[in-house]
């Protein structure tokens, strides 16, 4: 099953698009392994993601932990800390 | 208390008139005793900037807004509570955020609209690009880890 990811501000501008269908690998549990299967995808995702540690995600449009496990996630979004207000 | 409060939550691009949108909670109420509004603009940072853009995520802007308005609701006795954030190219001078709580006292009508301000920096899914007067590649603000403790501090019960 695809998963669709959503990208947004510095971390859309820097993979270079505002979303994708991606097939994940088997293997891939929680959004930290997300992060580390996506970083190896290419240099624009190494660059998006270079320091995982800032990027916050949200699954089905809630914020998640990185910790947090994706199976059944239809919609995974990635993107800077929010700076609205 | 009369009845459950059902918050306004409202994303958009387009400006909004502050004294409508008190009028708006108040109109028709004899049991309100305190409005508290909160309005962010858009600042100019000494002449360098023209505009913010403002980039959000539909959906879950307002899903998010509407669980920390949730979130009010349940910890303070307001009678009212309407949250707009706008999106978009707003230009200094410009409203971008609006927070009014309505309670019978004071104290819960300044302490939502100060909480709400605190999660919606640190929670909700909108981001600042800056757009420079001297029309040179503007960036994305930082997030500032203020914000973060400022929103932390409501973790402990505040009553």
């Amino acid at each position: 099953m695809a998963t669709k990811l959503i990208y947004f501000a510095w971390v859309r501008e820097r993979i270079g698009k505002p979303e994708e269908d991606v097939e994940l690998p088997a293997g891939i549990e929680t959004v930290a392994d997300l992060l580390r299967w996506l970083k190896s995808r290419g240099e624009e995702y190494e660059h998006a993601l270079q320091y995982p540690d800032v990027i916050r995600v949200a699954i089905n449009q809630e914020h998640v932990e990185h910790r947090e496990k994706i199976a059944g996630a239809r919609e995974i979004a990635l993107f800077p800390p929010m700076t609205g207000g | 208390m009369s009845g459950v409060v059902v918050p306004v939550v409202r994303i958009q691009r387009e400006d909004f008139d502050v004294a409508a949108e008190i009028a708006r909670l108040t109109e028709g109420r004899a049991d309100i005793g305190a409005v508290v509004t909160f309005c962010g603009l858009c600042r100019d940072e000494q002449g360098r900037l023209s505009a913010l853009e403002l980039e959000h995520y539909p959906g879950m802007a307002e899903a998010e807004i509407a669980r920390i308005a949730g979130e009010a609701i349940e910890r303070w006795p307001l009678q009212g509570l309407t949250v707009i954030h706008r999106h978009g190219k707003v230009r200094p001078g410009e409203n971008i955020v609006l927070v009014v709580t309505a309670s019978a006292h004071r104290q819960a009508a300044f302490e939502a609209a100060n909480f709400l301000m605190d999660y919606l920096k640190s929670r909700a899914p909108f981001w600042k690009k800056e757009h420079h007067a001297d029309g040179s590649a503007g960036g994305w603000v930082d997030a500032k880890e203020i914000d973060d403790k400022a929103a932390g501090r409501w973790k402990a019960p505040s009553k």
